[in-house]
């Protein structure tokens, strides 16, 4: 734990926040934004991402980077929950349904689904 | 009504009176954005994933346990999340900045779904299922109750102008 490796942190979240943006921009752009599927995409890709890197035999510096800063920064709940929040308010009740069991279902399974293709592979 | 963070490419940079809905944004092909709104999310999400980063290092948390850091973080950015984005949208003048620094940078990397997801797997191979589902429950029903209240907060404030 040094300075060196907190600054990596720093620069690794802001550059995953923007990865995030950019992700759920071109995703939404093309799907619509009816449903609010740029989020949903992040947060399967980088729950399949962490899975895989659970699956590795990494030192703590590195899972701090990578699993802790990288992945971390580019997945968000607090979106997740807002879009979820703002579907209840407009009556959309299946929207919100589907969004909430949908998430967490299928995220447990890509975290899963990254954990075996580490384990098989 | 409330876009995703890119919602706000659209939006006309300087002040304005009026905190009217932004529409424009669905028609965007690719997300186009400027490099201070670059800037704004990645030194957002720089602070919001060291506090994070620094919360789950100070303390760190056994397997079989509930993740109090996790929760902590999410919930934390998702009232800061409502209060931002309701308070931007619906009451301050539009501005350029604010919602990628605050919101897409801050709150997006304070917070994680990643983690937790990793955390319901671990807990659900463990055979603790109980522990999974109060987990996962309680992370979402905080989260969206945080959300709702920082929302209903904002606007019962009346606007001034």
């Amino acid at each position: 734990m040094n300075l060196l490796v907190w600054t990596a942190v720093v620069l690794i979240g802001g550059a995953g926040s923007v990865l995030r943006f950019y992700i759920d921009g071109t995703v939404a752009a093309a799907a619509g934004r009816d449903f609010p599927l740029g989020t949903l995409a992040v947060n399967l890709s980088g729950a399949l991402i962490l899975g895989l890197l659970t699956g590795l035999t990494l030192g703590h510096d590195q899972a701090l980077l990578a699993g802790t800063a990288a992945v971390g920064s580019y997945t968000t709940f607090s979106t997740w929950m807002l879009e979820t929040q703002r579907l209840t308010e407009e009556r959309q009740f299946h929207k919100v349904t589907v969004n909430v069991s949908g998430s967490l279902i299928l995220g447990v399974a890509a975290a899963a689904l990254g954990y075996l293709i580490r384990m098989y592979l | 009504m409330p876009r995703p963070p890119s919602a706000d490419l659209a939006a006309p940079s300087g002040p304005s009176t009026a905190a009217v809905p932004r529409h424009s944004a669905a028609k965007r092909v690719l997300p186009r954005a400027d490099r201070r709104e670059i800037a704004a999310i990645f030194a957002g999400g720089a602070a919001g994933t060291l506090a994070r980063a620094a919360l789950s290092e100070a303390f760190p948390h056994p397997p079989a346990a509930w993740p109090w850091p996790t929760f902590a973080v999410n919930i934390v950015a998702a009232f800061l999340l409502g209060y931002f984005v309701t308070r931007l949208q619906e009451r301050l003048p539009l501005s350029s900045y604010r919602r990628p620094l605050l919101g897409t940078g801050l709150c997006g990397g304070l917070s994680t779904f990643s983690t937790m997801q990793v955390e319901i797997l671990k807990m659900i191979s463990a055979h603790d299922w109980g522990l999974a589902a109060g987990y996962a429950a309680a992370s979402i029903t905080a989260g969206y109750a945080a959300i709702h209240l920082a929302t209903a907060m904002v606007r019962r404030v009346q606007v001034r102008r």
